[in-house]
């Protein structure tokens, strides 16, 4: 076993838990912040022998990462092993000269900044701090700190947003020349603040806005930009030390690879099994403190189930899924279907989707598992 | 008993006018059951039958009444069994009519009046519920000696709640109500009024010895049907089933004859000795058809064998249900069921659902056609899917339908009738405020929702009841439903042609609010024969993603897309759409307000 190549680090605090959001996030506590890296670093210790020498990508998340106390971020970020590729999340409003030298001293080498929208208004319906400005700015603080791998992360589908704002916001977006761009359409996902209040008009804009999907990504790759996974975009060339602009972490994720997650609701799969970390912040420290692992839930992967997860993850990619190692997961019939449909191609031991097919990607998913 | 102290009747009304309670204090009345014994409205022993007010299946009580025998004859009170009413009336000298105080004659009691009429039945007029306060026995009684053509003063007045005026119901039977005059020296005829199914005797006949006597462990036939048995055991209820060992002219009872099957021992049959049978039958008997058809399908396929089982078992007891396996590229299997009429339909329904249990998806309601095939043939089709394409003549089932209502709302009626296709009749005032109209109708235009219809537009005072008149000619279309190309067997209809573009509409504009968006477009169409008068799309879906996925996320979306895969594994395949059992529901369903 040569080890675990991928490590997600947990940072959840924000200023401000936004209304839609439904990570595990800690509002304020500025006190707290240096006794959860703490614990990070504890947890880190007790696994550490699941990973391997050479990290390859390590992420930091959030919550807001990059509002995480600096000294408590700096500590972190000096105490976590090397990777070629070291992603912290940030939001523009936080991205100062000063965090752009601390994060770039700690070794990261790749910034996604959680824009969401360049438009004021629905910046307040997302109940977002930053302003256009504030991102602007941000972009330009990394940039002069010498960042060659800068992403963006965009929302569309906000209630109230218009076909018109949302090309205006990948205008704004371009116009940055982010490395790579992340667009997710806005989830209103049941119980959140945000669905009790905007659900309706969600409900009923839904059909004027189920073009939104095709024009993000027929503007992006009309920009240049490779939509190499679902939600996620990235321009030719290459950062130092790596072939291409995606994600390496994620694409760790979408290639059913394995790798440890520390923090509070963090999830690590390793040799078929899979963990998450409880999220209540006060018994993660205090356990993690005392030296023992914090409460976890567990899941035991069968050799099914990692099939039938290497299908849902690596159908999300433009590469082609190798059918070798997944026929168990997947069904033959539907795969003629879907060709006859003009959504998926067969061939030669691979199978793709169409670009139709990868707009559809949920329910070709859906109707190509056995 | 000699036949002079032998009165033989049954009691006519309508529903909730007070039958059960009746036959309940007569019992009492006479001893036959005490008090205690007494459950309430006894005669109805099914659930089904205490919940909806109706007696589905006839059984007789005898009683004694001041040194008479009295035989109570039950009657079931729908339209649906009018043939079984009619042997039931048959098998009497006399019939209680019986009229709410506060309601007045309904169409129901109407029908079965004019039955006993008929069938010359010595008719005691008697208005119930006197006791209510917004009783009017005056006028009701007025309405009865109108209709039957005797004195006011000749109609009883009785709370059959309260028991006042009871007795004077059993004088008037033995006083007004002939005795039989059967020949005792003849061989022997039994009239089958009804007949039930024991699990461990086999098929129970309910009789009305008409000449003769019949002896225990004699050998017995049926004259139309030609079956033979043995009398295993004669007997009558009092209301507790007491054998004897001989039936003789004018008695009613019961014979245990040991069948295993009622079809072989058919209402209306008359029964004789083996030894020395009698020349000619018993006037009136006829093989009763079924007239409503409907595909019955679980709803989940597994189930089919209890189904089949279910309907094995209600035919034992029910000689008029008809099925035979149905096989539906949309449902599944399932079993094309007739019935007599709608009543029956929805009897054999509910006891389905709730005696066995099952969840069914039942098709819409359709008639048995008549058609003449252009090669000279002519076949009845009882499935709409069944109907060929090309054919000279269409004949459909028409009814003679009664409706009383207050006079306020006739204009509605008529205009119910109007859009029905119906043929205005006869209309006739049975008093100043009640109206008797008749009309033909096409059966197949009372057999969705026309009941619904007529009470809602006649705000509930409408009473309707009808009776299959004869077959004519109809200017009758085919309409078949297609999802995606496909034409969906289960939702085909054979419709007038006038009404054909509205159905069509209705049922493709529902099946698009049901049917999910798919990843391609999915044509609906309404079409006659190659003509699409209808046409509806789902369009296709424009994206389905999961909008995030990293690692903490795979657990939970990988649980969404297997929920998702089970989902389309439950959907019925109609070619290449996947339509969810709900939509075959509800377009089965539509009918009220849609036509």
């Amino acid at each position: 076993m040569s080890g675990v190549r991928h490590l997600y680090v947990h940072l959840p605090f924000c200023a401000h838990r936004c209304g839609y959001c439904d990570f595990v996030t800690v509002v304020g506590r500025i006190d707290d912040h240096g006794r959860y890296v703490n614990a990070l670093l504890a947890e880190l210790s007790l696994e550490r022998t699941l990973l391997a020498p050479d990290l390859e990508t390590v992420f930091i998340g959030g919550g807001t990462p990059s509002f995480t106390h600096p000294a408590a971020l700096a500590g972190l970020l000096s105490s976590l092993p090397g990777a070629a590729e070291m992603t912290v999340e940030a939001n523009p409003e936080t991205v100062t000269p000063a965090l752009a030298s601390l994060l770039r001293d700690g070794g990261v080498t790749r910034v996604s900044l959680g824009v969401q929208t360049f438009e004021p208004r629905l910046l307040r319906v997302l109940e977002r701090a930053a302003q256009p400005d504030d991102v602007r700015r941000a972009v330009y603080a990394l940039r002069d700190a010498n960042f060659d791998n800068i992403s963006l992360d965009l929302i569309y589908g906000i209630p109230g947003q218009s076909a018109a704002d949302l090309e205006r916001d990948l205008a704004a977006a371009l116009a940055l020349e982010p490395d790579h761009l992340s667009c997710y359409e806005l989830e209103a996902k049941p119980g959140t603040r945000f669905t009790h209040t905007f659900g309706d008009e969600l409900t009923r804009q839904a059909d004027a806005m189920e073009d939104y999907f095709e024009r993000v990504v027929d503007r992006l790759t009309g920009a240049g930009y490779r939509w190499y996974e679902t939600a996620n975009f990235c321009r030719p060339g290459a950062p130092v030390g790596s072939d291409d602009f995606r994600a390496r972490h994620n694409l760790a994720y979408w290639r059913a690879r394995d790798y440890l997650g520390l923090g509070i609701g963090a999830v690590s799969t390793v040799n078929g099994r899979r963990w998450r970390n409880r999220p209540a912040l006060g018994r993660y420290v205090d356990t993690l403190l005392q030296g023992a692992r914090p409460p976890r839930e567990h899941e035991e992967l069968s050799v099914e189930v990692r099939q039938r997860e290497q299908v849902i993850l690596g159908l999300r990619l433009d590469e082609p899924l190798t059918v070798d190692g997944v026929e168990a997961a997947l069904d033959r019939g539907a795969v003629e279907r879907l060709e006859k449909l003009g959504l998926a191609r067969a061939n030669r031991g691979k199978l793709t989707l169409t670009q139709r097919g990868r707009f559809l990607g949920g329910g070709v998913t859906a109707e190509l598992l056995a | 008993m000699d036949q002079q102290h032998i009165r033989n009747f049954s009691i006519i009304a309508h529903i909730d006018h007070g039958k059960s309670t009746l036959a309940d204090r007569i019992l009492e009345l006479t001893h036959a059951v005490s008090a205690r014994e007494m459950r309430e409205q006894l005669l109805d022993s099914m659930d089904l039958e205490r919940e909806r007010g109706i007696t589905i299946k006839a059984q007789a009580v005898r009683v004694d009444w001041k040194g008479h025998q009295l035989n109570l004859i039950d009657t079931p009170g729908h339209v649906d069994f009018t043939y079984e009413v009619s042997r039931s009336l048959q098998a009497c000298e006399g019939a209680l009519l019986v009229v709410d105080a506060a309601q007045g004659i309904e169409a129901q009691t109407l029908a079965n009046a004019y039955l006993a009429l008929e069938n010359d039945l010595e008719i005691v007029p008697v208005v119930n519920k006197i006791d209510l306060p917004q009783a009017d026995p005056d006028g009701a009684a007025r309405q009865l000696a109108d209709l039957l053509g005797v004195e006011p003063s000749s109609v009883l007045r009785i709370s059959a709640k309260t028991g006042v005026g009871v007795d004077d119901v059993l004088d008037a039977v033995v006083e007004r109500v002939p005795p039989p005059t059967g020949d005792l020296a003849a061989p022997g005829r039994a009239l089958v009024f009804d007949s039930s199914y024991d699990q461990y005797r086999g098929v129970v006949a309910f009789v009305r010895i008409v000449d003769g006597t019949f002896r225990r462990r004699e050998q017995l036939r049926t004259m139309a049907l030609r079956t033979r048995f043995e009398a295993q055991e004669l007997g009558f209820f009092s209301p507790a089933q007491r054998a004897v060992p001989s039936l003789v002219a004018g008695e009613v009872g019961y014979v245990i004859t040991g069948l295993k099957e009622v079809s072989e021992l058919r209402v209306g049959d008359t029964i004789t000795s083996e030894r020395e049978p009698a020349a000619e039958a018993l006037p009136g008997f006829k093989d009763v058809k079924p007239m409503v058809f409907a595909g019955l399908f679980p709803t989940d396929s597994d189930r089919y064998p209890d189904l089949r089982d279910a309907l094995e078992r209600l035919k034992l007891n029910d000689a008029a249900l008809f099925y035979e396996p149905e096989n539906s590229q949309a449902l599944g299997f399932g079993f094309r069921c007739g019935f007599l009429g709608l009543l029956h339909m929805e009897i054999v329904r509910e006891r389905l659902e709730r005696e066995f249990d099952l969840d069914l998806l039942v098709t819409a309601p359709t008639v048995a056609y008549r058609v003449r095939t252009p090669d000279g043939g002519s076949i009845e089709v009882h499935n709409p899917a069944d109907m060929p394409d090309e054919f000279e003549v269409v004949e459909e089932p028409y009814v003679k339908a009664s409706i009383i209502v207050p006079k306020e709302h006739v204009g509605a009626v008529m205009e119910l009738n109007n859009e029905r296709r119906g043929r205005f009749d006869h209309l006739e005032y049975l008093s100043e405020e009640r109206v008797h109209l008749t009309y033909l109708l096409p059966l197949s235009e009372i057999v969705l929702d026309y009941y619904d219809q007529l009470k809602s537009r006649t705000r509930g005072y409408a009473s309707f009841d009808y009776d299959v008149a004869d077959f004519q000619e109809g200017n009758l279309v085919r309409v078949d439903v297609l999802v995606g190309g496909e034409t969906v067997d289960a939702l085909s209809l054979i419709v007038h042609r006038d009404s054909a573009y509205a159905r069509g509409k209705a049922l493709v504009e529902k099946l698009r609010e049901e049917i999910p968006r798919q990843m391609f477009d999915v044509p609906i169409q309404a079409a006659i024969g190659s003509r699409v008068i209808a046409r509806e799309t789902v369009k296709a879906r424009r994206k389905d993603v999961l909008a995030k996925c990293y690692g903490g996320d795979i657990t939970r979306k990988r649980k969404l897309l297997e929920r998702q895969k089970a989902g389309k594994k439950r959907m019925k395949q109609v070619g290449a759409v996947e339509v969810p059992q709900e939509a075959f529901l509800a377009v089965l369903n539509l009918g009220d307000g849609q036509r």
